[in-house]
């Protein structure tokens, strides 16, 4: 279903899924040829607003979540993509910049985990 | 018209995510403890989704329009940057710390929790730092 989605943006209207860039352009202003993002993220929320988001239990306090999302911010403006940007439409594309992005954020997102998860036994 | 596309688009991304619990964050910390007990449904959703994908892009990229004759905007950029990795390294830290990656946030979001609010607000923080650090470094 995500595929899909990535699939009918790119085939009838010519555009990237990359959900951190669309974010990015639709807080800066949302009006004239944004629309199109607006109504891509009102779309993307709708399927949770209706059916409810289910069991979530946040893994960090309200700290270490302030300073992961702004690494979250920081790193994918830097870095060009996320993991729908990169992961799945930049992969799709056949393009190794954005296999290289993928690889080097589950890398280092795997070795944080391993070190919250591990580190103090190792 | 493409405020339709789009639409139709936001939709299927969104519950995909939300049918594949990619918006849970122990469920995407499950996928990253490569160490602990790991549990790979999350790399069949990302691989589903590429399968899907590479059709649409493979059309786009021969005929250079999409299916209504519009241009499209496929980025065509091929250097491996200090920025591109520097950066995707970064994002990773954040995505590690939480488990919790930008389209998934916005669905978190619907909860009405603090925790997405303080989430979502820091990572639009994070896009204006990003702004500042392009102007710092002479790139816009």
């Amino acid at each position: 279903m995500i595929g899909a989605g990535v699939a009918v943006l790119l085939l009838l209207d010519g555009r990237i899924a990359g959900i951190s860039g669309i974010l990015d352009h639709a807080v800066r202003g949302a009006f004239g040829s944004q629309r199109w993002r607006l109504a891509f993220l009102v779309g993307l929320v709708t399927p949770a607003a209706v059916y409810g988001l289910g069991a979530i239990r946040f893994a960090q306090g309200l700290p270490v979540l302030a300073i992961a999302g702004l690494l979250v911010g920081f790193g994918t403006r830097v870095g060009s993509g996320c993991t729908s940007g990169h992961g799945v439409c930049g992969i799709a594309n056949g393009s190794l910049r954005s296999l290289l992005a993928t690889l080097t954020f589950m890398a280092s997102a795997a070795i944080v985990v391993f070190i919250v998860r591990h580190g103090s036994t190792a | 018209m493409n405020f339709l596309v789009a639409l139709v688009a936001g939709l299927l991304f969104g519950a995909g995510l939300l049918l594949s619990r990619m918006c849970d964050p122990e469920r995407v910390l499950a996928f990253l403890d490569v160490a602990g007990a790991w549990d790979p449904a999350l790399a069949f959703t990302m691989g589903g989704a590429v399968l899907v994908a590479v059709p649409a892009f493979h059309f786009v990229r021969k005929r250079h329009v999409d299916l209504l004759g519009a241009p499209t905007s496929l980025p065509d950029r091929f250097e491996i940057t200090p920025r591109l990795i520097g950066g995707s390294a970064i994002f990773g830290i954040g995505w590690g710390l939480s488990g919790i990656c930008p389209g998934p946030s916005l669905l978190l979001l619907t909860g009405g929790s603090v925790s997405s609010l303080v989430f979502v607000a820091a990572i639009v923080a994070g896009f204006f730092a990003a702004r500042g650090f392009d102007v710092v470094t002479g790139r816009s």
